[in-house]
């Protein structure tokens, strides 16, 4: 016996790892899914150990880069300086040295600007917050944030510019967030064409674009059409740019593919808004929350809603799923992000 | 008569820091260069360790390791990225007892087969398991790993430096 495992040591290692991640992948896969807490137990405790390792870094890194732009303006301009003392006198120096840090600073001030200018305008209670690292893979489109639940921030708290949408919060940490951005595969939001009023829900794709979906192929939709949110999902609030249409093909089923252009330049960001507090969206009083299949079917010609009362809790496949806005002609969209 | 195969160690300060590093700048670098995503850090971090060490029960759990941690990054669940590299990290070892991994060529070479390998077994693990739903993009992925591949030749040079003989 011994010398079975001595002699295949390295394949029984490798079959017992693969099969207890296999296991654990398992476990996390069946375990049915809190919006509140997707997480449990130890994978919980994994993300926070390599969160709280690498963001202190990430942290200061950025913060620091400030810093570091300005001494790089610094050494670019003494250079420059250096070439041409001959020609210009001390004041000069000090003038394009003061210059140059004072643009780098005010190209910041600039950005500042534009998210307070915003976030004064906005009936939305939001926390700046600077963006530290990503997820860092291809596979999976997450942001770092430089705040956490020590700012008020909680999971399922849309993120936003003042350009558009950027993604929702997910998990939380003390002093972190991570924020799934609108074109992760996993992401999902409520979105309605602007004029149109035309619902259905903004999806990211694994190439990293981002799809409206059920939307069906009678509609008139045409590239350059702007999407907002529809305020149904119970995450973001109702109004906020989403997007451009961009591409308009008709799909396999009764629906339109449709690619859609982020509003945020969501490969270049720097600073986000958290909204923490947004005015309740108006809703239908009686009227029960649907399910997602509900939203899909309400667009057939043949859907008639059920009454509340035969809609038991159990059955409803988001809790935070929301009633149609008072006045709005479609129905509300359920809460996108399955996760 | 077969020639003799150099096996290299590191100390602590690598085996903890190397990774940990490749970590920290695959998650901060794409924030300034968005393409940087394409590469994977941790993978080559993975091969390198596989190979220079030369042996497969140590290259996996090297492998699963720091794909775990990588999971910890990402909002999938823990165990894609963990499976992916045990695998790659068993393969690279086991490829390291048998040839020579110190030409730039042959890492080159060899990072492209195994980010490709570990594509496959994550795309086949993530569909199959985790109801995802990726896709083989031929370009894209044939891109990227002649990009690791490149990138490798570059990193793995100066990762030499932290190998010890044993």
């Amino acid at each position: 016996m011994e010398n079975f495992f001595t002699r295949y040591r390295n394949a029984t290692v490798l079959a017992v790892v693969l099969f207890l991640q296999i296991f654990a992948l398992a476990v996390q896969v069946k375990r049915p899914e809190d919006p509140r807490h997707p997480e449990a137990g130890s994978v919980r405790l994994i993300r926070v150990w390599v969160v709280t390792v690498i963001t202190p870094f990430e942290k200061a890194l950025v913060s620091s880069s400030h810093w570091v732009r300005n001494l790089w303006a610094s050494y670019v301009d003494l250079r420059g300086v250096a070439q041409e003392n001959r020609e210009k006198n001390a004041e000069i120096e000090r003038l394009k040295l003061s210059q140059a840090q004072l643009s780098e600073e005010a190209r910041q001030a600039r950005r500042l600007q534009v998210l307070l200018d915003f976030k004064q305008q906005s009936a939305l209670e939001t926390v700046a917050a600077r963006v530290i690292g990503t997820g860092g893979s291809e596979q999976s489109r997450l942001l770092y944030l430089d705040k956490g639940s020590n700012d008020g921030i909680r999971p399922d708290m849309p993120v936003i510019t003042p350009d558009g949408v950027v993604g929702k919060t997910r998990e939380v940490y003390a002093g972190t967030t991570q924020v799934l951005v609108i074109n992760d595969a996993n992401s999902g939001l409520g979105a309605a064409l602007e004029v149109s009023r035309l619902q259905g829900i903004l999806r990211g794709t694994p190439a990293g674009d981002t799809v409206l979906l059920y939307v069906m192929k009678d509609e008139k939709v045409s590239p350059g059409d702007r999407l907002v949110t529809s305020g149904g999902d119970r995450v973001f609030p109702k109004g906020l740019p989403v997007g451009t249409v961009i591409e308009v093909k008709p799909g396999s089923d009764l629906f339109y593919s449709i690619r859609v252009k982020p509003a945020a330049n969501l490969g270049r960001l720097e600073e986000v808004l958290v909204v923490t507090r947004a005015p309740h969206p108006q809703t239908d009083e009686g009227q029960a929350p649907m399910r997602a299949s509900d939203i899909i079917n309400s667009h057939l010609p043949n859907y008639s809603p059920k009454p509340k009362e035969e809609q038991p809790a159990s059955n409803r496949s988001t809790p935070g799923a929301a009633p149609a806005p008072a006045g709005d002609p479609t129905p509300p969209l359920p809460q996108g992000d399955p996760r | 008569m077969r020639e003799e195969i150099q096996v290299y160690r590191f100390s602590i300060a690598a085996t903890v820091g190397l990774p940990l590093a490749a970590l920290f700048l695959q998650s901060w670098i794409p924030l300034r260069l968005g393409f940087f995503s394409i590469f994977d850090l941790p993978l080559l971090v993975v091969i390198f360790f596989a190979v220079a060490r030369r042996d497969p029960a140590t290259g996996l759990l090297t492998g699963c390791a720091i794909g775990l941690l990588q999971d910890a990054l990402t909002a999938q669940p823990v165990g894609l990225y963990g499976i992916s590299k045990t695998v790659v990290g068993y393969a690279a070892s086991s490829l390291g007892v048998r040839i020579d991994v110190e030409n730039p060529i042959t890492r080159g070479l060899m990072t492209v087969a195994f980010y490709l390998l570990q594509r496959l077994v994550y795309m086949a693990v993530a569909n199959g398991m985790a109801a995802q739903d990726i896709a083989w993009r031929w370009g894209h992925d044939i891109g990227a790993s002649l990009a690791n591949g490149a990138l490798a030749v570059v990193v793995f040079a100066m990762l030499d430096t932290f190998k010890q003989r044993s």
